[in-house]
Formats: structure tokens, sequence, C-alpha cells
């Protein structure tokens, strides 16, 4: 059992604070992701539950055991680096070896746990090479292997795949997914990247200067966006925000058009679909086309209402042009709404 | 090594580039000359028999005779000054690393209160000459009975290499990068066993040069020794003492010994003394 408790972790460097108060339970074998924009906290806070950073206050628990006082090697993790960290000195078999040395292991359950470990990274062949000689991608598969082979209660990633290409970046991210869940351990890994986050995690933290705005699962995040925030952060491209003006007490008016909403006290709310909610049907917002992008699968249209960026993901089929009046329905139950005034996300 | 050239603008006259050139290049043999014949001189005379130094007119390439060599090594005085030099470069080796790799490790890894002070006093050590302070150094040490001694002399020594070997360890460790240490960390090393099973092997040449830049320093150094030391002088205090008394063949042979050991020792850790002044070592 390795469930994750971080109880209201703060950490100010001099007068910036970096983390208000943070409040997070990883369940065992759980797979969370940290997303945010860099210098949003997401790195501090993983760097906390590491101890390689000491938070001003908060405790974090690991296993049913606090945690924050112990320096990194009593804290039953490993961690995977950005910048891979594999040690340049060492062969690929002593790197991979370094940690099961250090806990003094016998001679022949290093050497059965270093092949185990490389072969389900693919790297086998590599063992007796030094960190010169390999690739990006396999520098990153023998730090994933280094922290595979120490049999950690947790993992922890900061962006491992942010230094690889693209292509390298796609096949990483499966492959880990896959090695990952057949270990069973509890993973926090970070990222900045939302497609990286959408397709690897279970659940995940939005972050957002020092808070976590929502923590839930991918899909429950990307529809349901507890703030603003996220769903401007989450989604390519993100999602629309109009405002609303009140009509009558449940229904709103947006660009021109009346919409059943939230009931509430305020004169001025927001309202906010995802570009591919919307259909050109009559009845809905009035909008007037900038720029037509066809992307294959769906073509993009970008549109002016009432003097806002309006995105739309419609039908390749669509034939509109630059200039076109189109009416782009929402779908009923896609339509969000959020306060103005705190950002958060009105029902 | 092109923005010399690429600097005049590219609209200027083909014969005002080609003057630029030629200057650029008079400066650079100008430069070398000024380096290298002395080093030259003292080569071709130091490897000439005692009758060819005094004789004239000189040949272009040295007889390789070791006449002169011979004589100077048999001198009396000369096996235990050159003992001395050595025992007082080790020690001056020995301290200098000792206080000065911690201090480049805290000023790479440690943000702490001073920091920016820390390393410009130790800059400004260097800006103290050595005869200011060297009379009462002598007082004290004859105090403190460290005056004569090999270690006295080095404690001096220490103090002019230190700032070097805490500027090249500084760059050295912060050129290896802290994840490194983070990472070993993480996977059950101690502070002190990540520094010493990561950090060390890594910084293990540089430190090394760091050293043998150290001892070419005590090697070299001439005002305290002979200040500070009576009976037991280090070579260099030795020949000033007693080379301006004797013949042309016996001066040459000795600083050939005083300059040919600094000469290597600097060309063999040379790419990272470069990387102290910032320059970018390929």
């Amino acid at each position: 059992m390795a469930e994750i408790q971080i109880k209201k972790v703060a950490k100010r460097f001099g007068s910036f604070t970096a983390l208000h108060q943070v409040d997070l339970t990883i369940s065992d074998q759980e797979f969370m992701v940290l997303l945010g924009a860099s210098g949003c906290g997401k790195t501090t806070l993983l760097r906390i539950v590491a101890g390689l950073e000491t938070p001003s206050e908060g405790e974090v628990w690991i296993g049913g055991r606090r945690i924050d006082h112990l320096p990194p090697r009593e804290r039953g993790i490993a961690m995977v680096f950005q910048n891979y960290a594999v040690f340049p000195h060492l062969t690929v078999f002593e790197n991979i070896a370094f940690g099961l040395r250090m806990k003094k292991l016998p001679q022949a359950d290093v050497e059965k746990r270093v092949r185990r470990t490389a072969e389900l990274m693919h790297i086998e062949q590599l063992l007796y090479r030094y960190s010169g000689q390999l690739s990006g991608g396999q520098r990153q598969r023998v730090a994933v292997a280094r922290a595979l082979a120490m049999e950690p209660d947790v993992i922890l990633m900061d962006e491992p795949l942010s230094n690889l290409d693209a292509l390298l970046r796609l096949e990483m991210r499966a492959e880990l997914k896959g090695v990952l869940a057949a270990s069973k351990t509890t993973t926090i890994y970070v990222t900045h990247d939302q497609v990286e986050a959408m397709s690897l995690a279970d659940r995940i933290a939005v972050m957002h200067q020092g808070r976590i705005v929502q923590a839930a699962s991918p899909v429950e995040v990307y529809r349901n966006p507890a703030a603003r925030f996220v769903g401007s952060f989450i989604g390519n491209p993100p999602m629309n925000f109009i405002p609303a003006t009140k009509a009558t007490n449940g229904s709103w008016t947006v660009a021109g058009m009346t919409v059943h909403g939230p009931k509430s006290d305020k004169r001025q709310i927001e309202f906010a679909i995802r570009p591919e909610d919307l259909d050109i049907s009559p009845g809905g917002i009035d909008a007037t086309v900038r720029v037509v992008e066809p992307l294959g699968a769906h073509t993009l249209v970008t549109a002016d209402v009432e003097g806002k960026l309006f995105r739309a993901v419609l039908d390749s089929t669509t034939e509109a042009k630059t200039g076109d009046r189109l009416s782009l329905k929402p779908k009923p139950d896609r339509v969000r709404w959020f306060d103005p005034e705190t950002n958060a996300a009105l029902n | 090594m092109t923005a010399v050239t690429s600097d005049a603008p590219a609209t200027a006259y083909p014969e005002v580039r080609k003057a630029r050139n030629w200057l650029l290049i008079a400066i650079v043999v100008v430069l070398c000359v000024w380096v290298l014949l002395p080093i030259y001189l003292l080569l071709v005379n130091a490897l000439s028999s005692p009758n060819e130094v005094t004789g004239f007119p000189k040949r272009f390439w040295p007889s390789f005779d070791t006449g002169s060599l011979a004589f100077f090594v048999n001198f009396a005085g000369v096996a235990k000054a050159l003992w001395n030099s050595v025992l007082v470069a080790v020690f001056t080796m020995i301290m200098s690393i000792g206080i000065g790799a911690p201090a480049g490790y805290a000023l790479s890894r440690f943000d702490f209160p001073g920091k920016e002070a820390f390393r410009f006093l130790v800059l400004m050590t260097r800006a103290f000459p050595l005869p200011l302070l060297a009379l009462p150094l002598a007082v004290m040490f004859i105090r403190t009975g460290l005056d004569d001694t090999a270690f006295g002399l080095a404690i001096v020594h220490t103090t002019l290499a230190l700032p070097f070997a805490v500027l090249i360890t500084f760059s050295l460790f912060s050129g290896i990068p802290v994840e490194l240490e983070e990472a070993a960390w993480t996977l059950g090393c101690t502070r002190f066993q990540a520094f010493w099973k990561v950090v060390m092997p890594l910084a293990l040449p540089g430190i090394a040069a760091s050293a043998v830049f150290a001892f070419t320093i005590s090697w070299n150094e001439v005002f305290a020794a002979a200040v500070l030391t009576i009976e037991n002088r280090t070579l260099t205090a030795f020949l000033l003492q007693s080379l301006n008394v004797s013949p042309l063949y016996l001066k040459f042979a000795g600083g050939f010994a005083l300059v040919v050991p600094a000469l290597i020792f600097i060309f063999a850790v040379r790419k990272y003394l470069f990387a102290m002044w910032g320059i970018a070592n390929r």
C-alpha cells in the first residue's frame, strides 16, 4: 500500500509563494499527473514529495508513514528527471544497479534485477555502454529502468519526455503507460503537456499559481472544468468564453441567443463551450468567419462573436469562407457556465 | 575566432581589411616572440656545453650537451633546494585543494548570505602585494617557529594558490548537474555518499589539474621563499641567492630546471585553466 497524502503543503521562496496550502490524496497504484504551465508549482510539489525540497508548512504521508522530515533515501521513492541524470561515469548496467548496490543486495540479485528491468525497457543490448554513447531516448529508458529496478512504492517523474523529439515522445508515452501499469507502483508525473496528461493519467491535478484547481479523471477535467482556467488551459483549441447577461431567472442572453442556465443573483456570468460542441444550425450564436483552416479530419473555423475570438471545430465538409456569417448552435448538454469574479464553475 | 574579421563592415575597402589582417598577424607574432624567445634562448643555452654558452657566435640548434645541466645538478645545495621545492609545492597542493575544493563546492551548490562578497574576497586576496605582507609574516613566523620550515612557506604559498583552487573547482562543480546528485540521493545515498560516488569521479581530473596548478604556483614563487627561508631554501630562492654570483651557463641550467617542469604541468592542465577563465574548452 502506498497511498500518498499531501496535507496543507505550502512552500515559500522568500516573499514568493510557490505553493498555497495544497491538499491532494493519491490512492495506491494510481497514476496521478500534475499538469500546469511553467511556474505553477507542479515541480516544486513533486520535489517536496521526493524530499529534494522542504515544505514551509504541511505534511506528506506515504503508505501511512509521515515522511516530510526524512531524507530522500528513506522515503521509498524513485525519481526520473527531466534531463535523465544518467551517471556519465558508469555503464548502463552500473547505473541501473546503483540503487541496488546502495541497498547492499547480493550480486546475483543485482544481476537478475538489472537484466529484468533492462529487458522491460528494451535496453538489454546497451548494458555495457556509457551514457555518452546513448541517444536521448535510450538515456531516458535507462533512467526509467534505474527507477523501476528499485521496486519503489512510488515513482516520481519530472517531465520525463519533454527532452525527446515528438515521434519518440509518442512511442515512449505508450510504453511508459504499459510498464508503469504492470509495475503497480503509485506514480506522480509532472508535465506541461496536456496531451501527455490526458493519455497517461488515471487522474489529473491541474495546477495554477501554486494551487490545485481541479483533480479529477481526464474526461471529467475536459468535460467539466471546475474553473475557467482549466477550460482555457486544457483542450486544443481551448474552450470559448462569451459574457452572458441575465434575461430571466434561469435563462441568459449570449450573443443574441437565449440559453437555459444556472439560477444566479448575478447580472452577468460567462458562457463557455468547447469548439467541437458546436454545429451550424439556425438559432445559434451569430459569428463572422475570420479564418478557415481545413485540417483534414475537421475544419477549424476562427470567427468573431461580439468582438471576441470564437473557435469552432466543424465537419470537414463545411464550406465556410472568410466574411461568411454563421449561426453556431451549442450542444445543450455541453454548455458550461463560469462566475467571472471567482472564475469557478456554476451549475 | 572569426569575430575579429567579421567585425569589419561588409562595405570596407579590401585594402583596409587587408591592412587590418596584417596588423592582427603582426600583433600575434610579436606576442609569440615575446613569450617564446626567452624560452628558446633558455633551452639553447641550457642544452649547450659550458664553453658554447660563453662562446660566440651562437648555434641555432643546441648541441644537446648535458655538461651545463650535469654541473648544475652536482652544484652544492641544488639537490637539497630541489627537495625543499618539491616538499613545499606538495604541501601547498594538498592544502589548497583541501581548503579550496570544499569552498568551490559550497559556492557552486549552495546559496548563502554573503556569497558574492565571499567570491569577491577570494579574488581580493590576490590584490595585496606579497612584499607588503612579507615582513609582518616573517616576524610572525619567527615568533611561532614557522620560519625556515617547508610547512610555513607552504602556508604562504597556499594563500597564493587558494583563489585559483577555489575558482577552478567552483567552475568544475558547477559543470556537474545537480540532478546527478539528487538522483543519487533518491537512489539511497547520503549527501556524502552522493558526493563521493557521483561528483568526485566526475570532478577528479579537474581537481587533479587544479592541484597541479597549485603545485606550479608554489614551484615558481620566489619572493616569499627568499624572505621566509634561510637554511631550507627552495630552488627559486636558492637560485636567486647563489646564481647572481655564478657563471652564465649555471644560470641557464638553473632556469631550465625551474621553467621546464612548470611549463609541462601547465600544458598538461591547460584545458581546465581555460575553463576557469570562462573560455569554452573544446
